[in-house]
């Protein structure tokens, strides 16, 4: 059985090689007649449950409605097996017609590969109606590559009862005050956090946080560029983490907690188990899916600022999602991006509570108070930075998660998180 | 062989003048197409492509590798504290296997084989894990031994003020695991040793009883010695089945915390889907592929070979 597996999911690494050559070639140039033609869109994304799988599906209902000459084949998948089989599928050199993305470094190699299509030109009316922050992990040496349908941050998602319960009268501001809140949290008998260490990227979350606290999103960029995450500054977010970690502050067992799952870390909050978790805008929404939920007991406050850091406490880490265009895609992809970034289709995901605005103008859709919180944030943000393992390669993305996650349960220093990163990053 | 008279079917002409050996040759040739171009399709190629694209720094996107990095990928897999701890632990589960499992295995075996009330039952019982899926079983014993009180094995143990952190530390989760392995495939091979078992003849262990063999004398110096070449080949899938092991660890602890349960396998999908390192994958996956060969080869020419011999002289 487990020969079968291995070799299936080694067979598909290596028929990857396989494709590319054979492409077949759209004929360039589409005549005006071309659009009468019947074309089919392939269109993935990662909406596995309702409300938003439902509204893409009438969405997709109409879109062919008024284009007679289109099919639309959704393909719904969850998170992680969209990855693999988006890695897959870009291996034989063809990319879907219209599929999720997240932006930054896998994008970026999508886009060097001549995988996805440039949209600045095509999608010229509709780029100017999103925010600037939204529109920035798809946009690659000036060029547009997809289109945004969802923006958010990440930040701490609090259980009110539980703070009050253990005396912390106020969300904590500053990161002396935040370990003394956990401390207050134990020994009140709380859990103070729980936190998915089996998935690592929500491990991510504070060592990046910790990293634009301590030295600043300047910094970040450049050690980016430079390949080169060895000053003293990240080894420094690394010990903040360490320290928080020496406090033993989450749940029992939470090295192999899964995110969403019943037994996971959105449920260890939403059952009031754990009086936090640091998570993005979806957090509320997988807490009530995955658990009891909080209701009006939930609360939002941005990561805490750290003391001498060079990084502002309203500088906001995070992320969305959005859709690309493969590159041999028919040119009715971009009819259909056109199509779901209508502000009245925006409208109707963020009041569905799937998606927060990206279309300027829409901010008042949002109702929910803790999502709210979230809105104000980040259009109040001083900067911005795309999750670490978005922005950066994925090799280089996949080594932050993997050495901080060892650093969080003791299987690395903060000097040896830096180094491992930077030798990865070399090696890009 | 008959020799086709010339002018009986007409068609048949042609072919009968050729020499029959050459014919017999086409025939086989033929009825082995479709079998060798599978083979080759499905087998060979992406082996051979694995060993090429091992050679390259390759993101697997838009086409065949172009960044010939030569023996580069070998050597930082060489040189990694994962990939040593891959191989630790795959040490740790073969031996294990071959020290716990395998025996136990045997033990049960020789137990179902006595006249026993509701044998039946207890070897369907036995097998039962087996035919589970791998998946089915990781998720299952993922709920038997979570960590905190809500796992079944922990409030059982509690009941005694026992408790383990189980997949949850690092100095506990390879025995968990194999503890889960243990379950899903003792099955396996306990049916493997009772066939072999039952191929015994009854008059060979009757008459060492007879003789005065003490039931340890019988099993040690008749049993035993009979049962050989079953378990060579139980430790032979045991041993290739633990080297490429993946399905349970991907899913149970996803080879954390803190790479303490990677397997090789897990190694090689946490980089050729994780972080798009095509070329790096594919090395490890050739490390696997060479492996898994030679150890088959020396297996089959050094431990096997007494019992391949029969068939071997049939040919």
């Amino acid at each position: 059985m487990r020969r079968h597996v291995v070799a299936a999911a080694a067979a598909s690494l290596l028929l990857a090689g396989c494709g590319g050559a054979a492409d077949t070639q759209q004929p360039a140039g589409s005549q005006q007649p071309a659009a009468k033609e019947k074309v089919t869109l392939e269109w993935w994304h990662i909406l596995t449950s309702d409300p938003g799988k439902g509204i893409y599906a009438k969405w997709a209902k109409d879109f062919e409605a008024a284009h007679p000459n289109v099919t639309v084949k959704i393909t719904v998948l969850e998170n992680e097996s969209f990855k693999s089989k988006m890695a897959t599928q870009t291996a034989s050199g063809k990319a879907p017609s219209v599929f999720t993305t997240w932006g930054g470094g896998v994008l970026r190699q999508q886009a060097e590969a001549g995988l996805v299509k440039d949209l600045t030109a095509d999608a010229a009316p509709i780029l100017p109606t999103f925010s600037t922050a939204a529109m920035a992990a798809y946009q690659i040496d000036g060029k547009a590559y997809a289109i945004p349908t969802d923006i958010g941050m990440v930040g701490f998602w609090y259980n009110k009862k539980l703070f009050a319960k253990a005396g912390v009268s106020e969300p904590p501001a500053t990161w002396s005050a935040y370990l003394d809140a956990v401390k207050k949290l134990k020994a009140a008998g709380v859990t103070p956090i729980a936190l998915a260490g089996k998935e690592k990227w929500p491990g991510h979350y504070y060592w990046a946080y910790l990293a634009m606290r301590v030295a600043g999103l300047d910094a970040l960029k450049q050690a980016a560029e430079t390949k080169d995450f060895t000053g003293p500054d990240f080894v420094a977010a690394g010990t903040h983490l360490k320290a928080l970690a020496d406090l033993q502050p989450f749940q029992t067992g939470f090295q192999n907690a899964s995110y969403s799952t019943p037994s996971g870390q959105a449920a260890a909050v939403s059952n009031g188990k754990a009086a936090m978790e640091l998570m993005g805008q979806w957090a509320p929404d997988v807490q009530k899916s995955s658990g009891k939920g909080l209701g009006e007991d939930l609360g939002f406050f941005p990561f805490p600022a750290v003391e001498g850091g060079k990084g502002a406490i309203t500088d906001a880490f995070g992320g969305g999602q959005g859709f690309a265009v493969g590159a041999d895609a028919p040119a009715e992809a971009v009819e259909f991006l056109k199509f779901i970034s209508d502000p009245a289709r925006h409208r109707e995901a963020i009041t569905n509570a799937f998606a927060l605005p990206v279309i300027k103008g829409t901010e008042d859709a949002v109702t929910n108070p803790a999502l709210k919180l979230v809105v104000e944030n980040l259009t109040g943000a001083s900067g911005f930075q795309l999750y670490l393992d978005q922005a950066y390669p994925p090799a280089v993305g996949q080594e932050v998660n993997d050495s901080v996650a060892q650093l969080i349960v003791g299987g690395k220093t903060p000097e040896e998180v830096v180094k491992s990163i930077t030798e990865t990053a070399k090696s890009e | 062989m008959v020799k086709t008279a010339p002018g009986v079917l007409p068609a048949l002409r042609v072919a009968a003048q050729r020499p029959p050996r050459a014919r017999r040759g086409l025939t086989i040739a033929l009825f082995l197409l479709p079998a060798v171009v599978l083979f080759a399709l499905l087998v060979l190629a992406p082996i051979l492509l694995a060993f090429y694209a091992g050679f390259f720094k390759w993101n697997g996107m838009g086409g065949l590798p172009q960044d010939f990095v030569g023996l580069d990928n070998y050597l930082r897999l060489f040189a990694s504290e994962v990939f040593a701890g891959d191989l630790r632990n795959m040490g740790f589960l073969v031996l294990a296997s071959l020290a716990v499992q395998l025996p136990l295995s045997l033990g049960i075996a020789l137990l179902l084989n006595q006249r026993l009330r509701g044998r039946a039952g207890y070897r369907l019982l036995f097998f039962a894990p087996y035919v589970l899926s791998e998946a089915v079983t990781a998720v299952l014993f993922s709920m038997i031994l979570a960590p905190d009180e809500r796992g079944l094995a922990n409030a059982i143990l509690g009941a005694f003020g026992l408790s383990s952190t189980w997949f949850a530390d690092t100095s506990t989760v390879m025995p968990a695991l194999f503890l889960v392995m243990t379950w899903k495939y003792f099955g396996f091979h306990t049916l493997l040793y009772l066939a072999g078992r039952q191929s015994i003849p009854k008059e060979l262990t009757e008459a060492a009883q007879i003789d005065g063999g003490t039931p340890w004398q019988v099993f040690r110096h008749v049993t035993l010695p009979l049962l050989g070449p079953t378990i060579r080949i139980s430790v032979f899938l045991s041993v290739i089945g633990t080297v490429q092991l993946f399905d349970l660890v991907w899913i149970i602890t996803g080879g954390g915390p803190s790479h303490a349960s990677e397997t090789m396998a897990v190694t090689m999908m946490e980089f050729g889907f994780k972080r798009l390192q095509i070329g790096y994958a594919s090395a490890i996956s050739v490390v696997m592929f060479v492996l898994s060969l030679v150890f088959a080869l020396w297996y089959q020419r050094f431990v096997l070979r007494r019992d391949l011999e029969g068939a071997t002289v049939n040919r």
